[in-house]
């Protein structure tokens, strides 16, 4: 069952009482809360997701409720919870979906340690996958989204999970984040794709999502090898420039984008030195989203 | 082996004392065990138990496998960033001849226990002769060691009455250092000769130039810090470290009896009774009838041993609210208040709590320490 089969009533009933399971990825989520804003984007933006059932393991135990306190009568907050533990500060109220967002990027980056997990947007076609890292600002999320629209694969736009052992690639699909100009740029871009509405004045500035594509969603099982890494900067006015990066520089850079690397040490880097080995390295310099896909696409040609 | 009092239903426990029962769990049950573990700090204990070679050989589903595979990539780390952060350390103090212990989770790596290969700890623990203890601060400081607690109400419970200094941070590694100089606060009603621990304590093989206590003082501190420090949330965490170190160091037949001997020398007959009693009761670990009768003598009254069974086996459940019951808080508050008892006189504890309780808004601090300074100030002159 797909949480499309649960009218929205069903879903908020779910997420205020025993908890909405369902899965992301290879992780299995159950979340609970009673922020309305939550319910929606949640019935938005997961709608092709899987549900969990009942009997069945649930990885990340997630609650996003208004604070214990008085707070809630003047300038209303929403806490994250990972099992009863708070990792960070409350936020405002309007804040609710995009903390679940970024709550559970802190859990699997702390909890998901038989991965590497590498700060990433990573994209697919013909069975040839793109991994980005990015510093924020370099524009990787904006890139992937427009790749995303014109019919690539989505496997995450924020982490790169990658099996130690035979180096695959386990697809994270979710809602895509867009912060700022990215966001009217996005809505200008596509037809098929669909963003939610936007929240103001978060740490990020103004932030949305777009919903991951159904097909993307569907083949969240299939993993993929690394082909191709692309380090992408986007600088206003410039042509598409594509410029092959060397292999030590490119481990340095990939290293510092790890989330887990501190904790997998010199066998994480081993992981990451195999990923870079067998990838071709670019750094690619863009401004037009169209040019810089078409260059892309024959990367892969 | 004791039973069990009633209240013992916790899914984590259960599977402390009877591993082989997970080969029978379901995905659900599967799922609680994973949380009451994180939850108490003991995922990477249950992963050593489970996955390692002489593991317990129970089949573990590849859902929990994940998880418990991740909590031991976080204690492989660890381990060798304290090896690491030991080996700077004896450098801090190459050229002094200050005897420097490593205490708790730290002794347990650098001694190479099988119960560091699943412990996560926060803290570096260290204990140094007190005469030593400016000596070593400032060593530290010039080795860009710096204190915590700046403010002077900190300070100088730290400094007056406390068995160590304010934790002290690393400015570039931010690693926590915890300097005691003995293992009980000066305050407290017994009175551990800290340099019989030292004397006795065992130099590293590898010469690292760290020593840590030995078997039977290793396990007296960690039953003292336990049974008379009064931090609860991580008890039950604790505990299995007792419960380790008896199996590991029990196997030698005459540990058991220099265990005893060491609690009279050392004064610390009561906190060995309590560790034998819920080491046994909550973990069924195996303790010689021999000494389990040489202890008898060394608990409280019966009345009062009744109350801290109920106290202890609810309060030493896993920090999961699956494990919380209605009295669960209450038990833990209780034992609180009893561990800060044995640890200050009233008319010092009394003062201390109330002042904690009050400062919770920082500008407040430095006004409200003064006037206790002038309190103490008086309460001195009496």
């Amino acid at each position: 069952m797909k949480l499309l089969d649960l009218n929205q009533v069903e879903i908020s009933h779910s997420l205020a009482h025993q908890g909405l399971r369902f899965r992301i990825g290879p992780f299995s989520v159950s979340l609970h809360s009673t922020f309305s804003s939550v319910s929606d984007r949640i019935g938005f933006f997961y709608r092709d997701f899987l549900t969990v059932d009942d009997d069945q393991f649930i990885d990340f135990h997630i609650h996003i409720k208004k604070p214990d306190n008085l707070r809630h009568w003047i300038r209303p907050q929403s806490v994250f919870s990972f099992d009863g533990f708070v990792p960070f500060k409350p936020l405002p109220a309007n804040q609710a979906f995009p903390i679940f967002e970024w709550g559970l990027n802190w859990c699997i980056a702390t909890t998901a340690h038989q991965l590497l997990i590498i700060h990433a947007a990573v994209v697919e076609k013909n069975n040839h996958a793109i991994i980005m890292p990015g510093n924020p600002g370099a524009g990787k999320s904006t890139l992937c989204a427009a790749l995303v629209c014109r019919g690539w694969r989505l496997l995450s736009d924020e982490m790169a999970l990658i099996t130690p052992n035979d180096l695959k690639i386990i697809p994270i699909p979710r809602p895509i984040g867009l912060k700022n100009e990215s966001i009217g740029i996005m809505g200008n871009f596509g037809e098929k794709h669909e963003i939610g509405p936007s929240v103001m004045d978060t740490s990020k500035g103004t932030v949305a999502h777009m919903r991951p594509p159904t097909e993307s969603v569907k083949q969240a099982n299939t993993g993929v090898y690394p082909g191709t890494i692309l380090f992408p900067t986007y600088s206003a006015g410039s042509g598409v420039e594509l410029e092959e990066v060397g292999k030590a520089i490119a481990l340095a850079r990939m290293t510092e984008q790890s989330f887990n690397s501190h904790i997998l040490g010199v066998e994480g880097i081993k992981v990451m030195e195999r990923v870079v080995s067998r990838s071709s390295v670019f750094n690619l310099k863009y401004s037009n989203l169209d040019t810089a896909i078409a260059r892309i696409d024959e990367l892969i040609r | 082996m004791p039973e069990a009092p009633m209240t013992l239903t916790c899914l984590l426990t259960e599977t402390l004392r009877n591993p082989a029962l997970a080969n029978r769990y379901s995905a659900t049950e599967w799922d609680l065990l994973i949380r009451q573990a994180r939850s108490a700090r003991l995922l990477g204990y249950l992963a050593q138990s489970f996955l390692e070679q002489n593991g317990k050989q129970v089949n573990v589903p590849d859902y929990a496998r994940y998880h418990l595979e991740s909590a031991q990539w976080s204690v492989k780390r660890q381990n060798e960033a304290l090896d690491w952060e030991f080996k700077l350390l004896k450098q801090v103090f190459r050229d002094d001849a200050i005897p420097i212990i490593a205490l708790k989770g730290g002794a347990y790596v650098l001694a190479d226990l099988p119960i560091s290969r699943g412990r996560l700890f926060h803290d570096i623990d260290i204990m140094v002769p007190r005469e030593a203890i400016e000596k070593v601060e400032t060593r530290l400081q010039a080795h860009g060691w710096k204190t915590t607690h700046n403010n002077a109400y900190d300070q100088r419970y730290y400094r007056q009455w406390m068995h160590e200094l304010p934790p002290m941070t690393h400015r570039e590694r931010e690693t926590v250092l915890d300097i005691h100089h003995s293992i009980l606060p000066l305050t407290a009603r017994i009175h551990p000769d800290a340099g019989k621990l030292i004397e006795n304590a065992t130099p590293d093989p590898e010469n690292r130039g760290i020593l840590w206590f030995a078997p039977e003082d290793m396990v007296l501190h960690s039953m003292t810090h336990l049974f008379h420090d009064g931090e609860l949330e991580n008890g039950l965490r604790d505990l299995v470290d007792i419960e380790s170190l008896l199996s590991h160091f029990g196997k030698e037949e005459a540990f058991w009896s220099r265990l005893c001997e060491r609690a009279l020398i050392l004064q610390l007959t009561r906190p060995l009774f309590y560790g034998l009693q819920y080491a046994r009761l909550i973990l069924g670990t195996h303790v010689p009838q021999e000494t389990i009768e040489t202890v008898a003598p060394w608990g409280p009254g019966r009345m009062v041993r009744k109350l801290m069974d109920l106290l202890f086996t609810e309060a030493l459940l896993p920090a999961h609210h699956s494990c919380h019951s209605r009295t669960t808080g209450t038990a833990r508050w209780l034992l609180f208040v009893r561990a800060h008892y044995l640890r200050m006189p009233l008319r010092l504890l009394l003062p201390h709590l109330i002042h904690k309780a009050l400062i919770k808004d920082l500008d407040k601090e430095e006004e409200l320490s003064n006037k206790f300074k002038q309190i103490f100030a008086d309460q001195e002159k009496e």
